[in-house]
C-alpha cells in the first residue's frame, strides 16, 4: 500500500457528509437560540429622522429591539476599514446600524430579537422609520458628475485615485509610446455588476456563558472575526472563540468582516444572556452584503506591425458602491493583473473609485481580474483584427518567454509587494490550448465562432498561515490550520499532504480548519491561497513531526535516524522491515507519563524502564508529545496562469447563444489533487459563464435593485453549462517547498473575455460590454444593419 | 423571508372548502409554487389560507373523447405522466423543473395567470374552460368560465375572492390536427421571454402567444396558409410586447414572429403527417 498521495486524484473525503445532507451549516446550529432580524432601509439614500418601535412591542415572542442609539460606544463605532491604502484618501465604512444616513437599499437600521424568525419579522414589519429621502447617486456616470454626494464629506464621490506607470526601456511613458506607435486603437469596455452569491448566505450564532463568548459564523476568516469581535465588545481575546462550521460557499463575500451582524449578534447574546442567531435570507444577501465587477475601462493602445504592444494606457472607473470596507483591492488587482502573460513596452493605468448609493463592492472570486483580463484580451483581439492576424499569433508576440522568469512587471501587487512572476511557460500553454480546442482546424461560419482568453493570477498571498500536526498514541494524525473551508476540499488536499509527508495512510489523517480553538493564528481563505500558504505550512509542520518521530524511533530501535523511513504509519530501518516501531508507539514514547490509561501508554510510565535515569524525562530543548507547528510566510505571491478557449453558436433568428465547447489549460504548479483542481475549474467556469451570459445587478434610477431574487437574477443552471475539457501544465513554483500555486479562482477569470472573443468571431460584430443576453445580441445585430 | 401570521384551514371536502372561503375570505392554497414565495416575501398577507390539498376527489384527471378535465390538485407531473393530451403534455415539459412540477398544479397555474406561462396559452388556444365553485348560502354553486373570459390581465383571472377553481377542461385536438409549442427562455425551465403554441388542421390554423401581452394572445389564422412567414407576420402584428430587464420590446416582437413561424411550420408538418398527407 502506498502512502504517496500528493498528486493523486483522491476522492473528496468531505463529500459523503456534504452530499447526503449531513453537513452542519450555520443554520443547523443553535436550534434553541433566539432569532434576530433586521429592519433594512427601503431607500437608496435617506436621512433617518425618527424610529417608532411602539407598534412592534406587542408582538408575541418579542425580546428586544435595538437602534444605533441603543448601542454602547464601542459597538456603535463605524466598522473597520480593513485594508487602508494611501490612495484611498476618502475611505468610508458603515455603522453596524444606520446612525443618521442610509446609503443603500438594504442597509440595516433596526435590530429585532425574538423567540423565532417569524416573530422577529412580524415585529420588523411594525416598526416605523421616518425617512427624509435624499437624491440617490446611481451608476458611474452620475457618480463622477459629483452633483449629488453619497457622503457629504467626499467631494466628487471619489474615494480613491491611483496612477501607476511602467515606462518603456528608453524611459518614455506609455502615452508618449502610443503617440509614436505605428498603429493605435482606442475603445471603451464595460463590465456589469454581479455578486458572489453563495448558496448559503451569511449567518452568525453566538453563545455567552457569563465569561466566554463562542461565535459561529459562516465566514472565510474565523481568526479575524475573533479579533474584530473581541475588539468591538471589549473582551480579552482568550475569552472569545470563533468557529466556521461547514460553509456553503464564500467566493469572496465572506472574507469581509466584521459584518454588522457579526458584531451585533454576539453583543445581543451577551446583553440578553441568551443564545442569539441570525441567518441571512436571499433577499438580504442581494441587498445587504456585497457586489463586484462593475467597471468602465477606457483603453488606448499603440502597437507595431507584428501586434507587439508598445504602449498601453488604461483608465478605469470603478463603482465602489456605498462603502469601502475592503479598501481598493479590486481596482488594484484589475490594474496589475490586467497585464496577464504579456510584456507591453510601456504601461500606464489610472483608476478612480467612486461611491454610489448601491451595495458596497468587495472582492468576488476573480476579484477584479475578470475585468482586467476582459480589457487585455479584447485589446489583443482588436489588434489582431486590425492587422488581419490570427488572434493567437498576436498573443504569442507579446508573451513573456519561459527563459525570462522570474519576470518583474515593475508594479506593486495587491499584497504591497513587487509584481514579479515566479515561473510559467506561456507558449507551451498556448500550444496546448490550441490543440485541445482544435484552433487551427476550426472553421468559423455565420453563427459559429471560436474565442480565446489568457490570464495570469497572483495566488497565495501572505502574510502567512500556520499548520499544527499531532500524532496521538492511537496512531491518528490530527492536522489543523486556521484558515476556513467553504467546500474547496481542504479535508482531502491537506490530508494528502500530511499523509505523504508523514508516510501514514490517509484514513488516519483528519483535518480541522477555521476553528480558533484548534489554531489561533490565520489570515483567511481568499485569493486562491489555501493550498499554497496553509498547504506549505502543514507540510513544514509535518516535517518537524517526522524529524522528531525519527529521532525517538532511532532511540528505541538503536539505529541512526538517517537510516529510518516511515511507511504505512510504521517507522522502520531502511531495508530491514523487521526493525520497526509504529508511530502510535513513537507517540507514546514522546510523552513521558506518570499515569497510564491503557496497555500502550503503560510503556511510557516512570517504572517501565524506558527512560534514562540520569536525564530529565523530557530532554532539554524537547517538548512532550509528537506534534509540530510551523508557519509559511511567502515572500510574495506565486503566479498561476491559464488559457481558455470556447466555441459558441448563435441562433440566426432568435439570437440565442450556446456555448458548444469549453476548454481550459491550467498551470497551478505542482498538483496536489488533479480532481479537486478540475472541480474548482468547472465551478469557476460555470460562474464565469454566469457572468458572461446571465448575471447582472439591475438598479433603477431610484437605487432599487429590481432583480433581487433568483427568479430574476439569472444564475445559470447545470443545463446552461457545457462540459469543461481540461488540460494541466505543471510549472512548479520556486517560491515554496511544495512548488504549488493557487487554483481556486482560475476558472472564472477569463470567461467573459473568451465568450466575447467567440461571439465576435461568430457574428462579425464588436462585443465591448458584458454580460450579453440574446436581446442585446439582437440589438447589436440591428445596429449593424443600421 | 417568513410569512406574516395567517389562520390555516384544511377542509376535507368541497362543501367545507367553499363554506370556509365564504366565511373567512383569504387565499386558496393548492401547489403553493407561487403563493408560498409571495407569502414568504410578504408580497401577500392573507389572514386566512384555505388549503384544498386534502379535499377528496380534486386530484382527478378525467379523460373523455371530448377532452381532459384536470382537477384542482392534480400536479403538473401527474398530468404530464398521464400523457392524456398531447399538446398539454408537450406544454408541461416546458413548465419550470421537475421539483416544481412535482408540487405545482395545472389549475393553479391557470388561476395565477402569469402572461408568460405555458398552460394559460394551451387553455386559450383550445377554447377550454375553468370550473369555479362557491358557497351560495345553501350549497355549492358552480360556473364554467371559458378561457376567453378567464384571463383578465397580468396575474389576474376571473376567479372571485370567494371562489375555488375546481377543475379545468382541455378540449381534445381534432383528428388530423398538428400542434407545436415553441418558446425561448433565458435559462432552461424559466418563464419564456416569448412563446407560441400552434394548432394547424387541414383547414385552419390558430396560435396562442405568451410573454407578449397582458394575457395569452390568441390569433385565429383561418384557412391554412402556404406561406407561414406571412402568417407569422400576422401573429406578430397582433401582439404588443413590453420590454423588461430580460428582453427589449423589440426583441420580444421579433421573437414572437420567429417562433410563430417555427410553431406553425412544425404544427402543419405534424398535421399533414397525421392525415397521411
Amino acid at each position: 500500500m502506498t502512502t504517496k498521495l500528493f498528486g493523486e486524484p483522491v476522492q473528496r473525503r468531505e463529500d459523503p457528509r456534504l452530499l447526503t445532507g449531513n453537513g452542519r451549516y450555520l443554520d443547523d446550529l443553535g436550534r434553541e437560540a433566539l432569532a434576530a432580524a433586521f429592519v433594512r432601509s427601503p431607500h437608496a439614500h435617506a436621512r433617518v429622522r425618527d424610529i417608532d418601535v411602539t407598534a412592534a412591542l406587542d408582538v408575541e415572542g418579542l425580546v428586544a429591539v435595538y437602534t444605533w442609539e441603543d448601542l454602547p460606544e464601542r459597538v456603535g463605532r463605524a466598522l473597520p476599514l480593513l485594508i487602508p491604502h494611501p490612495a484611498l484618501t476618502h475611505g468610508r465604512t458603515a455603522y453596524p446600524l444606520a446612525r443618521d444616513v442610509v446609503r443603500h437599499v438594504g442597509e440595516p437600521v433596526v435590530m429585532v430579537v425574538a423567540a423565532d424568525r417569524y416573530a422577529a419579522e412580524d415585529a420588523c414589519a411594525l416598526i416605523e422609520v421616518d425617512y427624509e429621502p435624499l437624491k440617490p447617486v446611481v451608476g458611474l456616470e452620475e457618480a463622477v458628475q459629483g452633483a449629488q454626494l453619497v457622503h457629504e464629506d467626499v467631494p466628487g464621490n471619489v474615494g480613491a485615485h491611483l496612477v501607476q506607470e511602467v515606462a518603456a526601456a528608453d524611459g518614455r511613458g506609455a502615452r508618449e509610446a502610443i503617440e509614436t506607435a505605428p498603429h493605435t486603437l482606442a475603445f471603451r469596455l464595460d463590465i456589469e455588476r454581479s455578486a458572489s452569491m453563495p448558496l448559503e448566505g451569511r449567518g452568525v450564532y453566538a453563545r455567552w456563558d457569563g465569561r466566554d463568548l463562542r461565535v459561529y459564523s459562516s465566514t472565510q476568516t474565523s481568526t479575524s472575526v475573533r479579533m474584530a469581535v473581541a475588539a468591538a465588545l471589549g473582551l480579552p481575546l482568550p475569552q472569545v472563540e470563533v468557529i466556521a462550521p461547514d460553509v456553503g460557499g464564500g467566493f469572496g463575500v465572506k472574507i469581509v468582516h466584521p459584518w454588522p451582524e457579526e458584531v451585533l449578534v454576539p453583543w445581543a447574546a451577551m446583553t440578553l444572556g441568551r443564545e442569539v442567531k441570525w441567518t441571512e435570507d436571499r433577499r438580504e444577501h442581494f441587498i445587504s452584503s456585497a457586489h463586484e465587477r462593475g467597471q468602465v475601462q477606457y483603453v488606448r493602445v499603440g502597437f507595431d506591425d507584428d501586434g507587439r504592444v508598445l504602449g498601453l494606457d488604461v483608465t478605469i472607473l470603478h463603482d465602489h458602491g456605498a462603502y469601502t470596507p475592503y479598501g481598493i483591492i479590486v481596482p488594484i488587482v484589475t490594474s496589475t493583473q490586467l497585464l496577464g502573460p504579456y510584456k507591453p513596452g510601456s504601461y500606464r493605468v489610472e483608476f478612480t473609485a467612486v461611491y454610489t448609493n448601491t451595495v458596497q463592492v468587495t472582492p468576488y472570486r476573480g476579484a477584479g481580474r475578470p475585468q482586467g483580463v476582459f480589457c487585455m484580451e479584447r485589446t489583443m483581439d482588436k489588434i489582431a483584427r486590425y492587422l488581419g492576424k490570427d488572434r493567437t499569433q498576436v498573443r504569442e508576440a507579446n508573451f513573456i518567454r519561459p527563459e525570462e522568469f522570474p519576470y518583474d512587471q515593475k508594479m506593486t501587487f495587491q499584497d504591497g509587494r513587487p509584481l514579479i512572476y515566479d515561473s510559467g511557460n506561456y507558449p507551451e500553454m498556448l500550444r496546448m490550448i490550441k490543440e485541445l480546442i482544435g484552433w487551427d482546424s476550426f472553421e468559423a461560419g455565420p453563427g459559429r465562432g471560436i474565442g480565446i482568453g489568457c490570464y495570469v493570477e497572483g495566488t497565495g498571498v501572505g502574510p502567512y498561515e500556520g499548520g499544527h500536526v499531532q500524532i496521538t498514541s492511537d496512531g491518528r494524525v490530527h492536522v489543523s490550520t486556521g484558515l476556513t473551508s467553504q467546500g474547496q476540499g481542504h479535508e482531502t488536499a491537506f490530508a494528502q499532504i500530511a499523509a505523504t509527508e508523514l508516510g501514514v495512510p490517509i484514513e488516519r489523517v483528519s483535518v480541522v480548519t477555521g476553528d480558533t480553538r484548534r489554531f489561533g493564528y490565520a489570515v483567511g481563505t481568499f485569493a486562491s491561497r489555501a493550498a499554497v500558504v496553509s498547504g506549505n505550512a502543514i507540510a513544514l509542520a509535518c516535517r518537524k513531526v517526522r524529524e522528531k518521530a525519527l529521532r525517538i524511533a532511532a532511540d528505541a530501535l538503536e539505529a541512526n535516524p538517517a537510516d529510518l523511513e516511515i511507511a504505512d504509519g510504521v517507522v522502520h530501518v531502511a531495508g530491514t522491515p523487521s526493525a520497526a516501531v509504529p508511530l502510535s508507539t513513537v507517540a507514546v514514547l514522546a510523552n513521558p507519563l506518570r499515569y497510564a490509561f491503557d496497555e500502550e501508554t503503560a510503556k511510557a510510565t516512570q517504572f517501565a524502564g524506558a527512560a534514562a535515569p540520569d536525564r530529565p524525562p523530557v530532554a532539554e530543548g524537547e517538548e512532550p508529545g509528537l506534534e509540530g507547528r510551523d508557519y509559511y510566510s511567502p515572500i510574495r505571491s506565486t503566479f498561476a496562469a491559464g488559457m481558455h478557449a470556447a466555441i459558441v453558436e448563435t441562433d440566426p433568428d432568435t439570437a440565442e447563444i450556446k456555448v458548444v465547447r469549453y476548454a481550459v489549460v491550467h498551470d497551478c504548479g505542482r498538483l496536489i489533487n488533479p480532481m479537486i483542481v478540475e472541480g474548482q475549474i468547472h465551478g469557476g467556469v460555470a460562474q464565469g459563464i454566469g457572468g458572461a451570459l446571465y448575471e447582472r445587478m439591475v438598479y433603477d434610477q431610484h437605487g432599487q435593485l429590481v432583480n433581487a431574487s433568483f427568479m430574476d437574477f439569472l444564475m445559470p443552471y447545470a443545463t446552461e453549462i457545457p462540459h469543461v475539457e481540461t488540460g494541466h501544465l505543471e510549472t512548479p513554483s520556486p517560491l515554496n517547498p511544495l512548488g504549488v500555486k493557487g487554483a481556486g479562482e482560475a476558472g472564472v477569470i477569463p470567461v467573459s473575455a473568451v465568450i466575447a472573443s467567440a461571439l465576435e468571431d461568430a457574428e462579425g460584430i464588436e462585443v465591448n460590454r458584458m454580460p450579453i443576453s440574446p436581446s442585446e445580441l439582437f440589438e447589436l445585430r440591428a445596429a449593424r444593419m443600421g | 423571508m417568513k410569512p406574516p401570521p395567517f389562520a390555516y384551514h384544511a377542509p376535507r371536502d368541497l362543501v367545507a372548502a367553499v363554506r370556509t372561503l365564504a366565511e373567512v375570505g383569504g387565499k386558496v392554497l393548492a401547489g403553493g409554487q407561487s403563493l408560498i414565495p409571495m407569502l414568504n416575501m410578504r408580497l401577500a398577507a392573507p389572514e386566512h389560507l384555505v388549503d384544498i390539498n386534502r379535499v377528496a376527489g380534486l386530484d382527478e384527471i378525467e379523460v373523455t373523447p371530448a377532452g381532459v378535465r384536470v382537477g384542482a390538485t392534480a400536479r403538473h407531473a401527474d398530468v404530464e405522466a398521464a400523457g392524456v393530451h398531447p399538446l398539454l403534455t408537450r406544454a408541461l415539459k416546458l413548465v419550470a423543473h421537475p421539483v416544481i412540477r412535482n408540487r405545482g398544479t395545472v389549475v393553479g397555474s391557470l388561476v395565477h395567470a402569469d402572461p408568460a406561462a405555458e398552460l394559460p396559452a394551451v387553455l386559450a388556444l383550445l377554447d377550454g374552460r375553468v370550473r369555479l365553485a362557491r358557497w351560495d348560502g345553501d350549497g355549492v354553486a358552480v360556473r364554467e368560465v371559458p378561457a376567453a373570459d378567464f384571463f383578465v390581465g397580468p396575474m389576474e383571472s376571473a376567479v372571485e375572492p370567494d371562489e375555488v377553481a375546481v377543475s379545468a377542461f382541455f378540449p381534445a385536438l381534432a383528428p388530423g390536427s398538428g400542434f407545436a409549442f415553441e418558446e425561448v427562455s433565458r435559462r432552461h425551465g424559466d418563464y419564456a421571454l416569448a412563446g407560441v403554441c400552434a394548432v394547424v388542421t387541414a383547414r385552419s390554423a390558430k396560435v396562442a402567444c405568451i410573454g407578449v401581452g397582458p394575457v395569452p394572445v390568441v390569433v385565429e389564422l383561418g384557412e391554412a396558409w402556404s406561406d407561414w412567414r406571412a402568417a407569422a407576420a400576422v401573429v406578430r402584428a397582433a401582439t404588443d410586447p413590453e420590454g423588461d430587464i430580460h428582453a427589449s420590446a423589440a426583441y420580444r416582437g421579433h421573437l414572437v414572429g420567429v417562433l410563430a413561424e417555427r410553431a406553425l411550420r412544425e404544427a402543419a408538418r405534424e398535421g399533414a403527417a397525421a392525415r397521411g398527407a
